[in-house]
């Protein structure tokens, strides 16, 4: 149990919301959130379908511990195809929407066809309806969310919405939810747009009373708080710093991608980092962090909430940005960052801000900024494709001049929304796109940790983090410490994380958690709230078998083994300073061997007797 | 020792974990709707404020019900609804000038917190220490001892 067994499927181009039983063999398979949503996904939708054709599906789906009081148990996934790597998407996200779902008693929402004219659904518990949302396209999210609860009325109402990036085509367009939590990788944001979806706004008041052995889950789950508020990182570091507690950390390594990644370490990231956030600022004699924030059930709480300096230059005519809202997190403030060149912790909050606003991903909106910037220095970009807009690195006015320009698709803000990749195929330098399947590099440079490498390299959404963060091996020592200038035994290691990361984004729990939660923390909390049999090994084996199945449809896409690989520059030009200096990433060396681990072919295919072992569609 | 709950907003994360222990204990499942502690966001200004009954002693709930459903508990201190008797006319939530005793439609009775019988759950979920359930006669303690811990007495 702990599922609800509903889902709600909405025919956006029929306008009709249906209930429907949900398939309980394949939850028993892949448990729920992102493997049950891409089980539906392959069975539903054609790997070759035009992304942001009527023929992609949109699917927002919870585990079977949101809505739960485990620790962090309120996530929620996004799953479709994704409009920026033609490859599996899958984007995790907190905030308050994926609980409110399951307390409105579905377990998950599927999305289909396309709407004539723009649309919002309203969910109050058993009851669904699509909404005309005309007077709200073309507004951000901020602002349409005022707009939406003047219609709604229940103030207690969660939304999750897209912003007029993703409306105009940007292709790494966001799902935003409560104002600034994000579904934020791969264009989810884009699909939901394409489909003339604006916002889902739900009401949830039913409740959630299916867990399997209520007094063991109690239980498991005190125990699991325990474990988190005793750990150095989920008890201590995260809630005091946020994830920005990894700024200096990565930049002493020499991992901290700077500068479109020509440089492993930035000279002013201690000015943008999680303990500068702490520091009382000139201006009014308050640090850019007001306070900790936590998302549904977390007792974490890594959220930042921050406001900028009235009296900077991205906001000291506009009122509207005097307020809190969420602040720097380490990937966003790499990105916004180290990235481009700039050390403005002011600029890069304006620029979080904007991206919240308008549902961009920060990392990919930075990253490509930063490919931008590296194409101005060449001469391929010019001041007549910015309108006289100087794209320099470390320039704070450019910066927010592109957050600006892409959140509303205006102008040069059109090419920067193709992302990294196309931007670079468009100004003729192919090679200087940090991208691995289309999708920007997140915040490690894996010349200083080997295992990223591999990790970006494989990934099933193109470059990513969150698929294999082999980062709490390499440098953080969790579960156990192993050097990152080594590449040698990181194939298992990649592989070790892509299943158990796969196994706990299916469960509505953070992946945070696993700084201090192995499986066997996870799984008797799951195993208690949910019928069958959840041991640590199951989830492993579902999260293989979740790996796998993406893999395929991925493979069926045209995304192949050719393009496991990374950037030239990772492969060829070695690191120009600190620990990793004149080090590559041996990509050869760990591939072969992690194609091996995975029983695939040579050439990266799942065979057929991993689909036999898995169980997969064939 | 009378005992009280007291809520230091400045700690809380807005998690809401008071309210699903609220819910857990009171109605047997996870709803933080209806759960008898609020905790409320309040987003520009980055604050958020757990809300819940403050049991006062001369509680204008019970004062004002017409039918005698509300009680004090002599154990706790805290003013209980009797179900039994409670018709739902709703002139408690009317005259509570804090909004913390609500009517509950799909049971057609009035809902308040009764401090979990002397083991509030909200304050054992708390995971921060904005909630905690502490000496009624000494709320105060903890800030005072803070402030005192300030005085500069080097030149007494």
């Amino acid at each position: 149990m702990a599922w609800t067994k509903k889902l709600l499927r909405v025919d956006l181009t029929a306008g009709t919301c249906t209930e429907e039983a949900l398939n309980m063999d394949w939850a028993n398979d892949y448990l729920g959130q992102r493997g049950l949503a891409t089980r539906y996904l392959v069975e539903e939708v054609a790997p070759t379908v035009d992304p942001l054709g009527p023929d992609n599906k949109l699917i927002m789906a919870t585990g079977p511990l949101t809505g739960t009081n485990a620790s962090t148990g309120g996530r929620y996934s996004v799953i479709c195809k994704s409009p920026l790597t033609n490859a599996v998407a899958c984007s995790n996200s907190g905030g308050f929407f994926g609980a409110e779902m399951k307390m409105a008693g579905w377990d998950m929402v599927i999305f289909e066809g396309k709407a004539a004219s723009p649309v919002y659904l309203h969910i109050t518990d058993g009851t669904a309806t699509l909404q005309s949302a005309d007077d709200m396209w073309g507004k951000s999210v901020w602002e349409a969310d005022k707009i939406l609860r003047t219609k709604v009325q229940d103030p207690q109402t969660r939304i999750a919405m897209v912003g007029r990036s993703a409306e105009q085509g940007c292709l790494y367009g966001a799902v935003v939810n409560d104002l600034h939590r994000a579904a934020g990788r791969s264009g989810v944001g884009t699909v939901m747009a394409s489909k003339n979806l604006k916002a889902v706004a739900i009401r949830g008041t039913l409740g959630l009373n299916t867990i399997k052995d209520p007094k063991r889950f109690q239980e498991t789950v005190k125990a699991g708080k325990a474990v988190l508020a005793e750990n150095a990182v989920t008890g201590e570091g995260l809630p005091t710093y946020g994830t920005q507690v990894l700024m200096n950390v990565i930049n002493e390594v020499g991992a901290l991608p700077t500068r479109n990644m020509r440089e492993v370490q930035f000279e002013g990231a201690s000015k943008v980092s999680g303990e500068a956030m702490h520091e009382p600022r000139k201006s009014d004699g308050k640090p850019n962090l007001t306070t900790n924030g936590a998302c549904f059930s977390c007792t974490i709480a890594c959220g930042r909430i921050s406001t900028i300096d009235r009296t900077h230059f991205s906001v000291k005519d506009k009122p509207e940005y005097w307020i809190n809202s969420g602040g720097l997190e380490y990937e966003a403030a790499w990105a916004l960052g180290p990235d481009t060149g700039v050390d403005d912790i002011d600029a890069l909050t304006y620029a979080n801000f904007l991206c919240n606003e308008d549902g961009m991903d920060p990392i990919s909106f930075g990253s490509t900024v930063a490919a931008a910037m590296e194409l101005y220095e060449k001469g391929a970009i010019t001041d007549s494709h910015t309108g006289g807009m100087e794209l320099r690195f470390g320039s704070a006015e450019a910066l927010c001049w592109a957050a600006e320009k892409v959140a509303k698709g205006e102008g040069f803000g059109k090419d920067l929304g193709l992302g990294a990749q196309r931007l670079c195929e468009k100004y003729g330098h192919p090679e200087l796109s940090m991208t691995v399947k289309g999708q920007e590099f997140p915040a490690y440079d894996p010349r200083g940790i080997q295992g990223m490498g591999l990790a970006y390299a494989t990934s099933n959404r193109g470059a990513c983090h969150l698929r294999a963060y082999t980062v709490s091996s390499e440098i953080l020592g969790v579960p156990e410490k192993t050097d990152p200038l080594v590449s040698e035994g990181k194939a298992g290691l990649v592989k070790a994380f892509q299943d158990a990361t796969a196994a706990v984004d299916s469960s509505g729990l953070c992946v945070f958690t696993t700084f201090a939660w192995t499986l066997d923390d996870i799984a008797p909390q799951i195993d208690s709230a949910c019928e069958g049999n959840w041991s640590p090994d199951k989830m492993l084996e579902v999260g293989e078998r979740i790996w796998n199945l993406e893999r395929d449809f991925n493979v069926k896409a045209g995304i192949d083994g050719s393009m496991d690989s990374l950037p030239k520059r990772l492969l060829t030009e070695g690191a120009n300073s600190g620990p990793a200096k004149d080090r590559v990433n041996e990509l050869d060396k760990m591939l072969p061997e992690y194609y091996q681990l995975r029983g695939w072919t040579g050439s990266g295919e799942v065979t057929s007797d991993i689909r036999q072992k898995f169980n997969l569609p064939s | 020792m009378q005992k009280s709950l007291h809520i230091e907003p400045g700690k809380c994360t807005g998690c809401l974990q008071c309210e699903s222990a609220c819910s857990l204990e009171q109605e047997g499942l996870f709803n933080p709707a209806k759960s008898r502690i609020k905790v409320f966001s309040f987003h520009d200004e980055g604050r958020y404020v757990p809300y819940t009954c403050t049991q006062c002693d001369e509680a204008w709930c019970m004062t004002a019900c017409p039918v005698d459903a509300i009680t004090l508990n002599p154990e706790n201190g805290s003013k209980d609804v009797n179900e039994d008797i409670c018709v739902g006319c709703k002139v408690c939530t009317i005259a509570c000038p804090f909004g913390t005793i609500n009517y509950n439609s799909s049971t057609g009775k009035v809902v308040k917190c009764n401090l979990c019988g002397g083991d509030p759950q909200c304050a054992d979920a708390c995971p921060t220490g904005a909630i905690t359930y502490i000496d009624a006669d000494a709320t105060g303690l903890d800030k005072m001892r803070a402030w005192a811990s300030k005085t500069d007495n080097a030149g007494a």
